[in-house]
């Protein structure tokens, strides 16, 4: 099962490699990773999202919980949640192509953000099923380069995280 | 007023501050500015060890037998690298310990300068926190939040990575050290959940079969006293892990021994038949458990615990409890007398008689003394239990026992019956061979006067052999009883019983030193012995007023065929046990 962590993290040197030390130490599995500072500079927000059943999420929430500098861990699939996902990706558009690879940008509510004679820079930001909809969606335009955020999470309505 | 100090005089006075009696190092380039604040002081005394990975098992056996945090002071690269075993030698055991290592100096940091080693990164899925310090002026701070996170909670190691720049003696600072702590991410828990600890005491006196499964959390909560006070009163048998050996005195009639892969009979048939579990500051380690599906089919789970993490590991608690040992045993303590009070019937005796009964049964079946009593070893050499059994006539019960790892250490926990808490001293969870010779210094720098053990297996006791210089400089009046089988004996038990009897690498019978002559030349005093006759008078004469200021080693040659029974079966729940030789003195079995 999927599960999205949000985890507010002291935001000092070393701290990050000590959440990724425990998953790889404890054999759990990230598959995305984001971290960026709050609007407190003190601290970090990492979402992130990983898979295990009801007793493996325990154990890295509680195993999570024992770093000295995690400050709060949240299992955001818990309840209602926002996801969200940024991609950056380039694509071949030449000729008759360079209309429909706009068009489908378009669809996907992607914006164009680089353009030279043969290849568009899309930025597109969603879900990321979303995201994985629209490199579908490019069919046999060649894509040169992807780069995607990992997941960012937010809980729904009143729900906040903080100190 | 405040002080102006330089950094290495600050990390000194700080350590001074946390009144810390005894520091044990090695120096080096990294730490010469911390060395020289050390020589300019009295109040703290520094032991010079022969090797790192020693220095922070005496730290260990010094906080292990005490309570208090043992500190270790290294130099940078190989300093801090050979301290790694020891630091997770008392992560896994939970001790507190401080290591202080020395490091390049920020500015060099990364440019591989010579013996950098990135320590915070080496011993990071090691200790409970570490810290670089960035400028001497974090000293005290860091210095104070180490030794609180070190002892709060549940313990274990904390590093202090030390830059040689921020410890410069020309350089000073206003001291003041921090009179509390405040840490907004670290709060560990003070008090258990009162619904909680109404719940365990409701199904502790609904029991008709219960054991009380008692381990390290015990000794390290000092809840020694709680615990048999609890226990005598609802008069539960109780069971410790290795780790718990002395939370519960081990000559009371309730008393089962130790559970687990080589616990005793009765202990392992009371856990797998059991209808309650109360596992206190206990972890349900792999060598308790076996099987963890076929584990205790018929028991409630209610589960004590100071981590969080610990509970529902392994095995899933009915009633989880977090908090400290000490605190929420005298609660249920409170509760269970309350409602005993109430109604004196509430707990069920006629069930709990017929329950003893059936675990006096398992004991005169198969228990330990039963195993013992009729044997001899091979053509009437000496058998391991009878030398753990001699030592604890001659010591009378009252020795601090430390150990390194393999049958040695089980047979010392079998045989030699701990009445009190922090005497048994051995590395469990890391499994670490080494630890008792230094393990046994740390105890004996914290208890002068005390009768220190470290029973051993030669293999074990070559891997720390050098620290007999240690204590040689120090005047440690350690007896140190060599276990000789002249083999790595667990190594080679698992291969009579699982590789066909084919002893790949576990000998080494030609290649030994006389440890008797090897101890002498150390300027200690030494015995050999083999025979069963002279086993007792050796003992008395080694533990007695005698050889009282004397390092004493006795080099015990026992029958080296020996197993260690019982053995759990691999895969198999509890109650599976092997519990003798199965084909004569050939225990070859392909199947187990």
């Amino acid at each position: 099962m999927r599960r999205l962590l949000a985890i507010l993290l002291e935001n000092e040197a070393g701290a990050l490699s000590r959440v990724i030390g425990l998953f790889a130490q404890r054999n759990y599995n990230i598959e995305t990773l984001n971290v960026a500072p709050t609007e407190d500079e003190t601290l970090s927000r990492v979402t992130l999202s990983t898979t295990g059943d009801e007793t493996r999420i325990e154990q890295i929430t509680k195993h999570l919980n024992r770093l000295i500098e995690v400050v709060k861990v949240v299992d955001l699939t818990d309840g209602d949640h926002l996801e969200r996902e940024l991609m950056l990706i380039k694509v071949r558009a030449v000729a008759d192509k360079r209309e429909e690879v706009k068009r489908c940008c378009d669809i996907f509510r992607g914006q164009v953000i680089d353009v030279t004679s043969d290849a568009y820079t899309i930025q597109l930001a969603g879900t990321s099923e979303k995201l994985d909809a629209f490199i579908r969606a490019l069919d046999e335009t060649p894509i040169l380069e992807v780069v995607r955020s990992g997941v960012s999470g937010i809980g729904r309505a009143d729900k906040i995280l903080s100190l | 007023m405040t002080e102006r100090l330089s950094g290495g005089e600050m990390l000194i006075r700080a350590l001074q501050d946390e009144g810390v009696e005894y520091v044990f190092g090695y120096p080096g380039g990294a730490v010469l500015h911390i060395y020289d604040a050390i020589f300019k002081q009295q109040r703290i005394e520094h032991i010079l060890v022969r090797h790192e990975q020693a220095a922070t098992h005496m730290a260990d056996g010094y906080a292990r037998s005490t309570g208090k945090p043992g500190v270790v002071l290294v130099t940078s690269g190989p300093g801090a690298t050979n301290a790694v075993t020891g630091i997770a030698t008392a992560y896994m055991d939970s001790t507190p310990i401080v290591v202080i290592s020395g490091q390049v100096a920020n500015e060099f940091i990364g440019s591989d300068a010579f013996q950098e080693t990135d320590m915070v990164g080496v011993s990071r899925p090691v200790v409970k926190h570490s810290y670089l310090v960035r400028s001497a002026a974090e000293i005290p701070r860091i210095v104070k939040e180490a030794f609180y996170i070190a002892c709060s909670g549940r313990p274990g190691p904390v590093v202090i990575d030390v830059p040689k720049d921020t410890t410069d003696p020309n350089v000073f600072f206003d001291y003041e050290y921090p009179e509390s702590v405040s840490l907004r991410s670290y709060s560990p828990t003070t008090r258990g959940h009162s619904g909680q600890i109404k719940k365990a005491a409701g199904a502790l006196l609904a029991a008709k079969r219960p054991v009380i499964y008692a381990g390290g959390g015990v000794i390290q909560g000092d809840a020694a006293g709680e615990l048999t006070r609890l226990a005598n009163r609802l008069g539960f048998p109780v069971t410790n892990t290795l780790m718990g050996l002395g939370g519960y005195p081990g000559d009371a009639e309730q008393f089962l021994g130790m559970l687990g892969m080589h616990g005793t009979f009765e202990a392992n048939m009371a856990m797998h038949h059991a209808d309650l579990i109360f596992a206190v500051g206990a972890r349900f380690d792999d060598r308790v458990t076996n099987n963890p599906a076929k584990f205790a089919p018929d028991a409630k789970i209610v589960h004590l615990d100071v981590d969080p993490a610990s509970i529902s590991k392994i095995i899933n608690a009915d009633i989880p409890i977090v908090g400290p040992a000490a605190i929420v045993l005298a609660e249920i303590d409170r509760a269970v007398e309350a409602k005993l009070a109430a109604d004196p019937d509430a707990l069920d005796k006629r069930a709990l008689a017929d329950w003893r009964r059936r675990i006096e049964g398992w004991r005169n079946e198969h228990g330990l003394d039963h195993d013992q009593r009729h044997r001899k070893g091979l053509n009437g050499s000496l058998l391991p239990q009878q030398v753990v059994q001699s030592v604890y006539r001659a010591t009378k019960g009252q020795a601090f026992v430390t150990s390194d790892v393999g049958q040695h250490q089980m047979f010392a926990a079998q045989y030699y019956k701990f009445d009190s808490p922090r005497r048994w001293i051995n590395s469990g969870g890391l499994g670490t061979m080494g630890f008792g010779l230094p393990a046994a210094m740390g105890v004996q720098f914290a208890h002068p006067g005390a009768m220190v053990a470290c029973i051993t297996g030669e293999g074990s006791f070559m891997m720390n052999m050098q620290e007999l210089s240690t204590c040689m400089q120090y005047a440690l009046p350690i007896k140190i009883i060599n276990l000789n089988n002249q083999a790595l004996g667990m190594v080679k038990q698992w291969q009579d019983m699982q590789y066909g009897g084919r002893h790949s690498h576990s000998t080494y019978r030609d290649a030994l030193p006389d440890f008797k002559a090897l101890t002498e030349s150390f300027g200690h005093v030494a015995y050999r012995v083999d025979q069963i006759d002279e086993l007792d008078d050796v003992m008395a004469d080694v533990f007695g007023a005698r050889h009282k200021n004397d390092l004493v080693f006795v080099d015990a040659h026992i029958d080296p065929e020996e197993h260690v029974y019982p053995m759990a079966i691999k895969g198999g729940a509890m109650n599976d046990m092997v519990l003798e030789r199965l084909d004569g003195r050939d225990d070859i079995r392909d199947d187990l």
